[in-house]
């Protein structure tokens, strides 16, 4: 009995060191885990959970943060103009660049698909991601540079433009006071006097350098010489001025030069009735006009100044211009993650659809996206959270004086913070904007995960 | 006749991916051709003109940044920011997402719900409070205080990362571990590292590339003796057309770096860039 007893006890006493050990153990697996985490939570809680509190107090709170203003900074937010504009430009932003990166990502990853080289193309596309924005933003402040003999986007404006315009080849010329030829409101020159058919005429110009002269020019003295046969009127553009000195003004010496592709229109009663172009020698003719009296005119296309192209990075095309930036780098990226959704699409639903005869666009149509939808979405929400925060691209490409112009939320904040602005009160609040508008991202985020653990 | 079809339609997508490969890749290439023209040649003419007169092109420009002290000293602060704040995020993250995945504390699941939150904390909110807390801590103005920085803002991407590929692992794995008696900081090390090994060079390739590329942070929190790259490039920005035969070549040089790695590791750089998007 005392024996059982004994037993029972010293029983008793082993079950209870065992739960004393177990208990131990316990607690030194949670010191354990503690110990593996800890360095990750202090550095999260000092650097990013108390700054946010902080910042959130501190948006609260005048410029030099010892008065209480209440919701003063998040109304001077819509006051201050500067402020209005990031809010502006940053919902620019937020529409646009997300939507073309997502449309863009979608066409590149389906047609991507038919061609052979598709990891070449994709490691292409992929590739800017891995370029700094300050590195693109020096890429894209050449490309856009406003010269289009430095920047290649406005040399191959220019180009194109000249293409189908056509160039003026003597922007500089113009012609001399008092020597028959008056000037137009839209830069072209006309005669005085009039003219009939049966007659030639003389028009001297100044101003363009021998250097400048098209190659096959050639003097005009012989054509000056012609005489206009019936029912001809004929005559010759030259430049009025001799090399080297000597020669009269007015009048076609022996070594002046005719002025070539010159447009000239005979005009009536204010209408051009006929056009023609100068020779190499710079003469024309225009034959069959009726009898009556014409003026010569040289239109004012002749004068115009060369086609500069496109201001990119003046103030009103400077956020489009950088928002084309962005799309350098981000389009490979939705390309990417589109064409991984679009690999895990069910054959079958397509192959059925091919059967049935439909064409490529039907089944981009009815079947890809639909079935896209969820990346898409992924996609485009990745795509509004990056852009909001978009700063390095705009501080770097917008030169000095457009900077206001090209301003964003994340931009404004720095400059208020600590670029000038010192308003830090202000600068919170536009951090806290910040932080506000991805508050959906991390609802989302949460919901996602939790959804994930069940 | 279908196939005629089908065929002319793919000579035109084909038609069409070239010309937009082209488009994208001449940036770069007008980049890489202007850091090989003197800043006269710039100012004079496109970069293109070295079609017609190649006689332009010669690495004077990338001699002379290695004289530059400045860009010299900037690259190795670069390479001082980066490298810490990667092997900082790998490790901590790793140790935090093992004790997420496997082991057993207070707060575990509420803590987590935390981490992934902040997943999209942008880091502007942060510049603030943190310049002053470093500040007090004569941290401000340092190679350590900018990697710290970077270090707090990768961890939840880190963590949340590390923490799900760890969870993925089998149990029994871990348990028989631990019936064979393994300390934890044993199973961490020979199993938990070696396992996660993908993950965690996703993780260090994006971790890298995103310190690397950083200019927001570096602006602030580092002095004109501690800036990376893109901080001292950033800085001549201002007279661009006269300093373009440095920041052209000092741009490359900055991107040659991660592209250099991007084509080293493609796989785990566009899975890490793929999955740290949600930054």
């Amino acid at each position: 009995m005392t024996a059982t007893l004994v037993k029972e006890a010293s029983r008793g006493a082993a079950v209870g060191a065992g739960r004393e050990r177990a208990r131990r153990s316990r607690r030194r697996a949670r010191i354990i885990a503690l110990l593996f985490v800890f360095p990750a939570l202090l550095l999260l809680g000092a650097l990013v959970v108390y700054p946010v509190l902080f910042s959130v107090g501190r948006s609260f709170f005048d410029a030099s943060g010892t008065r209480f203003v209440g919701g003063e900074n998040y109304a001077e937010m819509f006051r201050d103009p500067a402020t209005l504009k990031a809010i502006r430009n940053t919902t620019i932003w937020v529409v646009v660049a997300p939507a073309l990166l997502t449309g863009l990502g979608l066409i590149l990853a389906v047609l991507v698909e038919k061609v052979r080289w598709a990891t070449a193309f994709k490691l292409l596309l992929f590739m800017p991601m891995a370029v700094s924005f300050l590195a693109a933003g020096i890429i894209f402040r050449l490309a856009y540079d406003e010269d289009p003999d430095k920047g290649v986007l406005n040399a191959a404006v220019v180009s194109v433009h000249d293409a189908f315009q056509g160039t003026s080849t003597y922007p500089t010329a113009r012609a001399r006071d008092g020597q028959g030829l008056a000037k137009g409101t839209d830069g072209s020159y006309r005669t005085n006097g009039t003219v009939s058919p049966g007659e030639s005429v003389t028009l001297g110009l100044v101003g363009v350098l021998p250097a400048d002269l098209p190659g096959d020019a050639r003097p005009a003295y012989t054509a000056a010489e012609g005489k206009a046969g019936p029912g001809e009127l004929r005559g010759v553009v030259y430049l009025d001025f001799t090399p080297g000195g000597g020669g009269e003004q007015g009048k076609v010496d022996r070594r002046e030069s005719g002025l070539p592709e010159m447009t000239v229109e005979a005009v009536q009663a204010g209408k051009a009735v006929a056009s023609t172009t100068t020779a190499a020698d710079g003469s024309f003719r225009f034959e069959g006009l009726d009898d009556g009296s014409y003026t010569v005119k040289l239109p004012g296309s002749n004068f115009a100044a060369p086609y500069e192209g496109v201001s990119w990075l003046g103030p009103t095309l400077v956020t489009p211009a950088i928002i084309g930036a962005y799309l350098w780098i981000w389009t490979g990226f939705a390309m990417v993650l589109i064409g991984a959704g679009l690999s895990a699409l069910p054959r079958d639903a397509l192959e059925a659809a091919r059967m049935d005869g439909a064409n490529e666009w039907q089944i981009f149509r009815r079947i890809t996206v639909p079935l896209l939808a969820p990346v898409l979405t992924v996609v485009f929400i990745t795509l509004v959270i990056n852009v909001m925060k978009v700063f390095d691209l705009v501080y770097i490409i917008a030169p000095g004086p457009v900077q206001e112009d090209a301003t964003v939320l994340a931009t404004q904040m720095w400059l208020v913070s600590f670029g000038g602005g010192n308003n830090q009160g202000l600068g919170s609040a536009l951090g806290v904007l910040l932080l506000l508008l991805v508050i959906p991202a991390m609802v989302f985020n949460v919901r996602r995960f939790r959804g994930s653990q069940r | 006749m279908n196939a005629v079809r089908r065929g002319l339609g793919n000579g035109l997508v084909q038609a069409f991916l070239v010309v937009v490969g082209l488009v994208w890749m001449t940036p770069l290439a007008g980049l890489f051709l202007s850091s090989l023209r003197s800043a006269e040649d710039t100012a004079n003419g496109g970069w293109w003109t070295v079609f017609t007169s190649p006689g332009q092109l010669s690495f004077d420009n990338y001699s002379a940044l290695l004289e530059n002290a400045g860009i010299s000293q900037a690259f190795w602060n670069t390479v001082l920011i980066s490298v810490p704040a990667t092997l900082l995020v790998v490790v901590i993250a790793a140790l935090a997402g093992y004790a997420f995945a496997w082991l057993d504390f207070p707060g575990r699941e509420a803590i987590f719900l935390v981490v992934v939150a902040l997943l999209v904390v942008p880091v502007q909110i942060g510049l603030l409070p943190v310049a002053k807390l470093f500040g007090q801590l004569g941290l401000f103005g340092t190679i350590p205080g900018v990697v710290l920085f970077h270090v707090a803002y990768g961890l939840p991407f880190a963590v949340f990362l590390l923490r799900n590929y760890f969870a993925e692992m089998p149990k029994e794995m871990l348990e028989a571990a631990r019936m064979d008696g393994g300390s934890e900081w044993r199973i961490f090390t020979r199993l938990v590292l070696p396992v996660g090994r993908p993950a965690i060079a996703s993780l260090a390739i994006f971790q890298f590339l995103w310190v690397w590329n950083d200019m927001l942070v570096a602006l602030l929190f580092a002095d004109s003796a501690s800036q990376p790259l893109t901080v001292e490039l950033q800085s001549q920005i201002r007279q661009f057309g006269s300093n373009i035969d440095v920041l052209a070549p000092g741009a490359f040089v900055s991107l040659v770096v991660p592209v250099v790695v991007f084509f080293a590791f493609q796989r785990h750089f566009v899975q890490g860039v793929m999955a740290g998007s949600v930054k």
